[in-house]
């Protein structure tokens, strides 16, 4: 190990607690003490009941859960802090926008795209979404490579489309998709551009100004957060016209026995009692990327990404789905090897002491027009090293051996 | 490597050379069974004949385990009848379930190798996908 990944290392204390190799980062990432610490001391010195008490403690409580709304809207390039919602997760987001904006504004020959490339919680809220209003759902289909450009955008879409959900990254190809464009042609048409964030803001640089898109879901637990917090970026003028996503304390301004009027922006979305300890921790894995940098992040990544491609192209019985180019690939690599069921393959990492992810990866239309059921996906984050890809790899290449072929 | 690999040569040899694995012509009873969750998908075919399974044959994709499984199960229970397939499937099922005497694993022969699956909770269900559908297909018997 070098100097550096021992300093990183460090960091992530349950990589040597457990003795595991991990690289199923795209389904959650470890946490460094840091993000824990912040949480604990938030617990320890300022919990309260937010937004609501009038003394001490619970003003405590309410800056750092708004602190932490503000250091987040900072880090994607938000206009405002109010244009972040804190939630769940990214499909919770991705829900509220199924439910509070398509079903209040879409109606009967209205159109929604979204791309076949997508995890599910970027896909049945529109499914769903599309049958309460009479609203049509078109696929978008990508290459069997996973590209996908504006260009293939502009072919299908028309007047009548309201809504189009693009993944940033997918969590299958790992190619990092063009936001901006897909925004340009979207709003040519009209149509808003619901962008799902949750393997990109983990790992590449996001400026939702930049990227001029309406909507950005993300979760806190891939970036190095607590679980269960989450967040929603949406231009605020879009927020302001949007009903309520779930009704209850919080998000009231007046209430009657007739009805009620809402808060402000953000808060009219964050029904109920808030995770303060959760938007704290996700504040706090903020600064921890910060104190790394994207160079250093990105660089290992992309380092790591394109040692183990190349190592694994050497097999002609591995697969590896999607771009030829490891900066295409942001950390996932999603393979096949030949005659080995993906489940199988991960019991047998996981009896070398390694984690990787073995399934349809929650895209199964996506696996179907890929023409398979299942894959298996290690996917890196930069804590990892040189030596978790030597022995991923030995292990990958061991495995038809162990399964009872000759070779 | 480990030596302590589940993935022993009984169960490989099963899942790459399976015996019973192809269409049998003249089954009287065939049904699928289907894990959707990990795709593993079956279709298993009995020659039932006077309450005695006298042949037996599955088709199918999926893992090692699921594939091992139900061609062991059926080295197992051919020649046998309809009520001894039926108390061997609930001892597999118990097996899985990690509640079974040593007697009852040795019936079992080949097929107890997969009892360390009662430590897997993922890998249930391909363990007992084959012995499910068989047990299905019985009730119809
Ligand atoms: C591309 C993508 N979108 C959405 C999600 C859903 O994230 P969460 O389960 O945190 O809501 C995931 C997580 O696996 C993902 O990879």
């Amino acid at each position: 190990m070098t100097e550096k990944d021992q300093l990183i290392r460090k960091e992530f204390p349950i990589l040597k607690n457990r003795n595991v190799i991990y690289l199923d980062n795209a389904a959650t990432s470890q946490k460094p003490p840091c993000v824990i610490e912040a949480s604990n001391r938030y617990y320890n010195m300022h919990n309260a009941n937010p937004l609501r008490g009038l003394y001490e403690l619970s003003v405590d409580a309410t800056d750092a859960y708004e602190n932490a709304r503000k250091t987040v809207a900072d880090f994607i390039g938000a206009n405002r802090p109010e244009e972040i919602v804190f939630t769940r997760n990214a499909s919770e987001s991705l829900n509220l926008i199924a439910y509070s904006y398509a079903r209040t504004f879409l109606k009967e020959g209205d159109e929604i795209i979204c791309t076949i490339a997508e995890h599910h919680s970027n896909m049945l809220p529109w499914q769903q979404a599309a049958k309460a209003t009479g609203a049509k759902l078109t696929y978008l289909y990508c290459e069997k490579d996973g590209t996908l450009t504006p260009e293939m955008l502009e072919e299908i879409i028309s007047d009548n489309t309201k809504l189009v959900a693009v993944t940033q990254i997918s969590n299958v190809f790992g190619r990092l998709n063009d936001i901006k464009g897909f925004a340009k042609v979207a709003h040519a048409h009209g149509a808003l551009l619901v962008a799902d964030g949750a393997q990109s803001v983990p790992h590449v640089p996001v400026d939702v100004q930049e990227l001029d898109c309406d909507f950005l879901a993300f979760s806190g637990h891939k970036m190095f957060a607590p679980m269960g917090i989450g967040a929603l970026y949406a231009k605020y003028d879009l927020l302001e016209k949007m009903p309520p996503f779930l009704y209850g304390g919080e998000m009231i301004e007046y209430v009657t026995t007739e009805g009620a009027t809402y808060a402000e922006v953000p808060h009219k979305f964050e029904a109920g009692t808030v995770n303060v300890g959760g938007a704290v921790g996700l504040a706090e894995a903020i600064r921890f990327m910060q104190r790394f940098g994207w160079e250093t992040i990105m660089k290992r990544e992309d380092d790591l990404t394109s040692y183990a491609m190349e190592k694994m192209k050497k097999y002609p019985y591995v697969h590896i789905i999607g771009s030829e180019d490891p900066k295409e690939h942001h950390g996932i690599i999603t393979f096949k090897l030949d005659g080995v069921h993906p489940h199988d393959i991960a019991a047998i990492f996981d009896e070398h002491g390694i984690a990787v992810r073995a399934g349809h990866h929650c895209a199964q239309p996506l696996m179907k027009y890929l023409g398979t059921l299942s894959t298996t996906r290690a996917s890196l984050a930069f804590y990892n090293n040189k030596e978790d890809i030597d022995a991923f790899v030995e292990t990958l290449v061991g495995i038809r051996k162990e399964m009872g072929y000759a070779e | 490597m480990q030596n302590n690999t589940f993935y022993n040569e009984v169960l490989t040899d099963h899942n790459l050379h399976p015996v019973h694995k192809y269409h049998l012509e003249g089954a009287n009873f065939s049904l699928e069974g289907v894990n959707p969750s990990c795709g593993d998908d079956i279709v298993l075919s009995l020659k039932v004949e006077d309450g005695k399974i006298v042949d037996g044959a599955y088709e199918g994709d999926g893992c090692a385990i699921s594939q091992a499984s139900a061609d062991m199960m059926l080295d197992l229970v051919i020649g046998k009848t309809k009520e001894e397939a039926e108390r061997l499937a609930d001892i597999f099922l118990r097996m899985i379930k990690g509640t079974i005497t040593e007697e009852e694993k040795e019936e079992l022969e080949e097929a107890s190798i997969l009892s360390d699956v009662s430590h897997m909770p993922a890998r249930v269900k391909c363990a007992v996908l084959g012995w499910h559908t068989m047990q299905e297909m019985l009730e119809e018997v």
